[in-house]
């Protein structure tokens, strides 16, 4: 897994509620049998017109947002479907954070497990924050993990929560195999005083 | 952990299956049942052979083949190369790692959530998790089950344990008698719409009262399968007679002396008098009504006796930019009752709403009427198990002469990964459980609703109050 430290890029503002993960990645872009290319699929219904042409109106296709690493977006950001592949489509976008007030439970630990951090902020924070890029689209936001703090360019401060064994994970690049593997001995216990099924 | 204090149905469950837990980090979950399927299970294999790992317990693992597949043909050499080498992976995958299969070649394949508790695989007080969200249909069965995304499923493929973070319980107490044609998808439709999309994030909901506990498995499966909608991760219903007479004598379930002991710890399995939930909701019961869904996610929905709302119902700004977009979206209008509105397609079948149960009420209300003019109607069984029961009844018989095509078992439309797609623009009366922005086919409107409300839809051509027709 990818570590995350610090992150200092543009944002796309997504100003929708409950985007879930059949918009993130519609189902037709889950027949992979592996998870390359998946950044296709990254919001085809609303980049792509009926006529499979890019539509010039859809923020994301927005030249003033080219290159941007950040998403900001409305609350229970990811919601539905399990599908990791949200999650894969949006890293290889190229999206390394997404901020919103709220995320959906699966999504959460998707993200986590992919490098991809998620910013909770309030509410109030993050309609601050959509109006700040979508008059100003080249705002350069930072975001700090180790300190917990996303800072804007005029010396805004804001910190944001995340739990200290997640953290750790990403700032290191470490996912919970090889923990969950070093636990072999623990597992084996548990099993033997099993009852049995 | 047990210390005496009065417990939860979920901490009971949850604290007979943490295996270990440090300081500072969330607890290792052991997984009693491991559900695998063809489209969030190829990287998870992958990774076990990169890593040249095996699969810890294949005899706790159990495969189908739901969403990708069609319903249609069973000859695989006709797929679209992509839904077909998914399947051709997952029994690669089955074979080489040991894992048990229920093929679409065998007599026992279809929707996983389907296929597990009619096997007796689910059962009270186990552990079950599967890459897919809906996994929460098993806790009808008082067993903590839960969604998890592919590199979760990883983890539990190699060492049989997740690492997860206690969440909060949230009673959800339903009293009182159903009216009639108020369906068990209208409760859980009722509660979404009350409590909100993401109402219940971070927590398991508890569904108790007189109105659960009439209720048969088929219904409790409905309930639990839509507490993802409601934002929880999981669902449960304390076991109970009906679930006991449900498992017996199921290909999976303990049999003999083993039958005795579980059941007698299954019995064990209630939340005690004066446990704690973190939160609670209260549903009336006899105030309920059949319900349909407005907009594009599945808090959005209304007894179908009512009006969509307007933004002037509404105090939040997020929630009324919510409404407006998913009216916008929906073609519909502010205010408008739902009742009188023309269907396209009406879909009977997904993890929601594909038992035999469903398909019985639902081939009540169409016996001796016919499909209206232009509507495109289809039934998919949730497995062959179902089909087959169902053909045994001559449910096939009654859908088909009412104009309806009679499908193979699968996901289907309520996904729309096969060709089992809705058009753009087309409303879908469906029993499915997400009514997304192109979750049915891109640009398809999906209005959720109960099997005896999409029949009703079917045979009238728009969208009734199915107690009309009793
Ligand atoms: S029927 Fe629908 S919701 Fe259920 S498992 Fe299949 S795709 Fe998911």
């Amino acid at each position: 897994m990818q570590s995350f430290t610090q992150l200092t890029a543009t944002a796309v503002p997504l100003r929708a509620e409950n985007v879930d993960t059949d918009q993130i990645i519609p189902a037709r872009f889950l027949t992979a049998v592996t998870k390359d290319g998946m950044g296709e699929g990254c919001f085809a219904a609303w980049r792509f017109g009926a006529d499979g042409a890019l539509d010039p109106d859809f923020v994301l296709n927005k030249e003033c947002h080219e290159g941007a690493e950040i998403l900001i977006a409305g609350r229970n950001f990811g919601s539905g479907s399990s599908r990791e592949h949200a999650v894969w489509a949006l890293t290889d976008y190229g999206f390394r954070t997404v901020i919103s007030p709220g995320f959906a439970d699966i999504f959460h630990n998707n993200s986590l497990k992919n490098g991809l951090l998620i910013v909770t902020l309030p509410e109030e924070t993050v309609q601050m924050l959509l109006d700040l890029v979508e008059e100003q689209p080249d705002t350069r936001i930072t975001v700090d993990l180790e300190a917990q703090r996303v800072s804007l360019p005029d010396g805004q401060q804001v910190s944001f929560p995340i739990d200290p064994y997640r953290k750790l994970c990403l700032l290191q690049g470490v996912d919970d195999l090889g923990y969950l593997l070093s636990k072999s001995a623990d597992i084996a216990a548990f099993e033997a005083a099993m009852q049995p099924a | 952990m047990n210390n005496g204090l009065p417990r939860t149905l979920f901490e009971k469950v949850w604290d007979a299956h943490v295996v270990v837990q440090d300081a500072g980090a969330p607890a290792v979950l052991y997984v009693d049942t491991h559900l695998v399927h063809e489209v969030t299970s190829p990287q998870a294999f992958a990774t076990l052979r990169e890593r040249g790992l095996p699969v810890r317990r294949p005899d706790r693992t159990f495969a189908t083949m739901d969403h990708a597949i069609p319903t249609r043909n069973v000859d695989i050499t006709l797929w679209p190369s992509d839904a077909a080498t998914q399947v051709r992976t997952l029994r690669e995958n089955c074979e080489d790692f040991g894992v048990t299969l229920f093929d679409i070649d065998g007599p026992v394949q279809g929707i996983v959530h389907v296929v597990g508790p009619e096997m007796g695989i689910t059962q009270p007080g186990t552990t079950i998790v599967c890459g897919d969200s809906h996994t929460s249909t098993h806790g009808a069965f008082g067993a903590l089950a839960f969604g998890i995304g592919t590199s979760e499923v990883g983890h539990v493929l190699a060492t049989q344990c997740l690492l997860q973070d206690r969440p909060k319980t949230f009673a959800i107490n339903v009293d009182g008698e159903l009216g009639r044609g108020v369906s068990a998808k209208d409760v859980i439709l009722a509660i979404i719409a009350q409590n909100g999309a993401a109402g219940g994030r971070g927590h398991v909901f508890e569904y108790r009262g007189s109105a659960i506990r009439k209720m048969s498995m088929a219904n409790r499966m409905t309930i639990c399968n839509m507490s993802i909608e409601g934002g929880a991760r999981a669902g449960m219903i304390a076991p109970d007679e009906t679930t006991f007479d449900y498992l017996r004598g199921r290909p999976y379930a303990p049999q003999g002396e083993e039958w005795d002991r579980a059941v007698a710890y299954w019995r064990t399995l209630r939340s005690d008098d004066g446990a704690r939930f973190d939160r609670e909701l209260t549903l009336d019961a006899n105030a309920l009504q059949p319900m349909v869904t407005y907009g594009t996610n599945p808090g959005q929905g209304m007894a179908i006796t009512g009006r969509v709302p307007t933004v002037d119902d509404l105090d939040d700004p997020a929630e009324r930019r919510s409404l407006l977009g998913a009216l916008e979206y929906m073609g519909l209008r502010q205010g408008q009752p739902m009742a009188g509105l023309p269907v396209d397609i009406v879909f009977i079948g997904s993890c929601t709403n594909s038992r035999v149960e469903d398909l019985r009420e639902a081939a009540a209300i169409v016996r001796g009427k016919h499909v209206a003019d232009d509507v495109w109607a289809i039934v998919v069984p949730g497995s062959k198990a179902v089909k087959a029961q169902a053909e045994a009844e001559g449910l096939d018989r009654i859908f088909s002469e009412a104009g309806f095509e009679w499908r193979g078992a699968g996901c289907s439309m309520c996904l729309a990964m096969n060709d089992d797609k809705a058009g753009a623009g087309k409303y879908v009366a469906s029993t499915s459980n997400r009514n997304f922005q192109g979750r049915q086919g891109p640009g398809a409107r999906s209005l959720l609703m109960s099997p005896i409300m999409a029949a009703a839809a079917a045979v009238n051509g728009r969208v009734v109050d199915v107690r009309e027709m009793l």
